[in-house]
């Protein structure tokens, strides 16, 4: 624990275990507000960032984004004219959502309009209507009543504003945009997954966007103020993203996404709090990546540990096959099973026979005797079927396919040890459960 | 009803299950298809065939309202094609979505329902039952759980049909439902097929495998951006069609002749 303060400013103080354990329990108020608040804006954000992702529109959402700036500048300087209090928080957020409307209806419009595609359409709105806020900020702050000074922490956030009454805010927000997502679930997901099916049975499909859209732009603007503009998009599509490691129904990602979003939400707030001067939106979009990142290496839908781990596997049992194959062919030809004549067999190294053999002894498939190796019962059983089943095929090939005897071996060699008990079943049919007593090609003549 | 009888012109039966009269359908002002005019009699098996480009998706898509109309009607069963909808499933081409959707095979299926079940309730238990039966229908059974991106494509085109058999239609339009699919999924999909049409149903289907069409299907419309024939399949599916229908594409009509004279040769 370091408890000398340095002299420089920028100094890094760890937190005590009394400090952590009060952010943990949210014990101090003004956290308990934002945490609570962006714990409940990561549930909704992974609710309508699910459809969001499988509707491919998440760069749209992105220009949404960027465009609710020149919306909640404008609201301001609407609510100065009028001598209203500039900082109203509702009237910011309406302003931001019609803005953000807008972009989506622009890039629609260009879509539509021209000749030029998506990324494009989306490129020119976000840029010029983030652009055009800038402008607008710039000539906010030189109204000489209202006070745009807090305004440009929409830009990357500024968690520590938030009182109580934005968070209730937030929260009832959250729970409204989840019911609607709850309630038309089935009509998302038959609109992201097929909606040429769902026209053609009469459904609202352009209404059914803008419902989407719409949704979208609620979460954009509830994160305004503790995410900021810039990464809203982030709270929408990392924990969706991510959640597609870990499950492959529509159902659980709903619920993976959301509690990968309320957990980001949490730890993000929880550092923030602890490190001083740490920006709470950059924070929580970093712990939301960081569960990208765990969930790409480690998730067990398509990570990348679950696929390496499923080819090594494969592999493996491949290998065990061979060795197997191998032995009993030398056996059978009445030779002692030596080492020498198993490596001989196939292009393989000394040290890999002796891996596979001392594993086939392992599983008691084999055991040494004095000079030769000699399969168990066991042993003599799986190989039975394997070589079984490498026969098969290769009788398959030389009947059916036309392929001379001589190159059977080593396209059967591809195929034998993904045969399932169907496809066994009706090889024996069509070749007759005796055709395969005996290699029907010379053995020891390949490599 | 009477009037849009009428408005449909004294040619057109009101018994027919689909009725099309003068459509016409462009893209970007070129035109796909022109003054299509049909009657597709109810409780046949219907093909339409003609060479890639000829409009065959658009037609059926045109019908269903999915692509807009230059000009023209449809009618299903005599009636305005929106006042029908219920009536008629659609099974679009297999490449037309994204297979890696997060869902399974029942779940897929399951959507045939959803017209039925109603906006914003949940599936029922009866809904599920349903889309089982509708899986059996098409021997996908075992494979009801199964995220759909680890079906092959075969098993991909019977849950789309599964999924249109759900919504318990009496008009069925599939668009190439036997693009390359295995002998077990062309097998299955020939017996629902047949199935349907002894139970009553229309099934109009785009197909691209000449060789096949005297086997399976009783009426065809050949397509090339026009209706060049439709009728029975023994009076239209002649020679002289399918050169019209083929017609410029001289190796597309030998191969079709000599698809042809095999095929009668077999009879």
């Amino acid at each position: 624990m370091n408890t000398g303060h340095s002299i420089s400013d920028t100094s890094f103080v760890l937190p005590t275990a009394e400090q952590l354990w009060r952010v943990l329990i949210l014990d101090e108020y003004n956290t308990r507000v934002v945490i609570l608040g962006v714990m409940a804006l990561g549930i909704v954000a992974g609710l309508v960032g699910t459809f969001l992702l499988l509707r491919k529109r998440a760069l749209t959402a992105d220009a949404l984004s960027h465009a609710t700036l020149p919306g909640i500048t404008v609201a301001f300087m609407v609510m100065v004219a009028f001598g209203m209090q500039g900082k109203s928080m509702f009237g910011l957020m309406i302003g931001a959502f019609v803005f953000g409307c807008i972009g989506v209806l622009l890039i629609l419009g260009i879509r539509r309009t021209t000749r030029l595609k998506d990324d494009a359409a989306i490129g020119i709105v976000l840029s010029v209507l983030f652009g055009l806020g800038l402008c607008l900020l710039r000539l906010a702050t030189e109204i000489p009543t209202g006070n745009a000074a807090g305004l440009n922490g929409f830009i990357f956030g500024k968690a520590s504003s938030m009182v109580a009454s934005d968070t209730k805010v937030i929260i009832t927000v959250a729970i409204c945009t989840g019911i609607i997502v709850a309630a038309l679930r089935k009509e998302f997901t038959a609109l992201c997954f097929d909606e040429n099916f769902g026209a053609a049975q009469g459904w609202p499909i352009l209404r059914l966007d803008i419902v989407l859209m719409t949704l979208v732009a609620i979460v954009t603007v509830i994160a305004l103020q503790s995410v900021g503009l810039v990464l809203a998009v982030a709270m929408l599509i990392v924990p969706a993203a991510s959640a597609r490691y870990w499950c492959t129904k529509i159902g659980s990602l709903l619920f993976v996404s959301a509690l990968i979003g309320c957990l980001g939400g949490w730890l993000g707030g929880v550092v923030s709090a602890l490190v001083p001067r740490m920006p709470t939106g950059p924070v929580i979009v970093l712990v939301c990546g960081g569960w990208f990142v765990i969930s790409f290496i480690f998730g067990p839908v398509n990570g990348i540990v679950a696929r390496q781990w499923r080819v090594w596997r494969l592999n493996r049992r491949v290998a065990m096959q061979h060795i197997l194959r191998a032995m009993f062919e030398v056996s059978s030809e009445n030779k002692l099973c030596k080492f020498e004549s198993i490596v001989e067999t196939r292009s393989w190294s000394q040290s890999q026979v002796t891996r596979l053999l001392s594993r086939l002894e392992r599983n008691h498939f084999a055991k040494k005797e004095e000079k030769c190796w000699v399969l168990t019962g066991l042993g003599i059983q799986e190989a039975t079927r394997v070589v079984r089943n490498h026969r098969l095929w290769e009788v398959y090939l030389i009947n059916y396919a036309d392929i001379a005897p001589n190159h059977v071996d080593r396209d059967a060699d591809l195929i034998e040890h993904v045969l399932g008990t169907s496809m066994v079943e009706k090889l024996e049919a069509l070749l007759g459960s005796d055709a395969v007593s005996t290699s029907p090609h010379p053995l020891g003549e390949q490599e | 009803m009477l009037s849009e009888i009428k408005h449909l012109g004294s040619e057109h039966s009101p018994f027919a299950a689909v009725s099309v009269h003068d459509l016409t359908v462009a893209y970007h002002r070129k035109p796909v298809l022109w003054d299509v005019d049909l009657d597709i009699p109810s409780g046949k098996l219907v093909a339409i065939v003609g060479p890639n480009g000829a409009g065959k998706s658009t037609l059926i898509k045109a019908v269903m309202d999915l692509v807009p109309k230059a000009s023209g009607l449809i009618s299903i069963y005599g009636k305005q094609f929106r006042k029908q909808r219920h009536r008629v499933a659609y099974v679009p081409q297999r490449e037309s979505v994204d297979w890696d959707f997060p869902i399974d095979a029942i779940g897929v299926v399951t959507m045939g329902r959803y017209r039925k079940i109603g906006w914003c309730k949940p599936v029922r238990s009866q809904d599920k039952q349903l889309a089982m039966d509708a899986l059996k229908r098409v021997g996908m059974e075992e494979y009801a759980d199964r995220q759909i991106s680890q079906l092959s494509g075969g098993q991909q085109q019977r849950v789309f049909l599964a999924r249109a058999l759900a919504q318990d239609a009496d008009i069925y339009f599939m668009d190439e439902p036997f693009a390359s699919v295995d002998a077990a999924t062309e097998r299955a999909i020939v017996q629902v097929l047949r199935d349907l049409r002894s139970t009553g149903k229309t099934v109009i289907v785009v197909h691209h495998d000449l060789q096949t069409v005297t086997d399976y299907f009783d009426h065809v419309i050949m397509l090339n951006m026009r209706v060049v024939a439709h009728g029975t399949v023994e009076e239209v599916f002649t020679n002289e069609n399918l050169r019209k229908t083929y017609g410029g594409r001289l190796t597309l009509l030998d191969e079709a002749a000599g698809l042809l004279a095999r095929q009668s040769s077999k009879v």
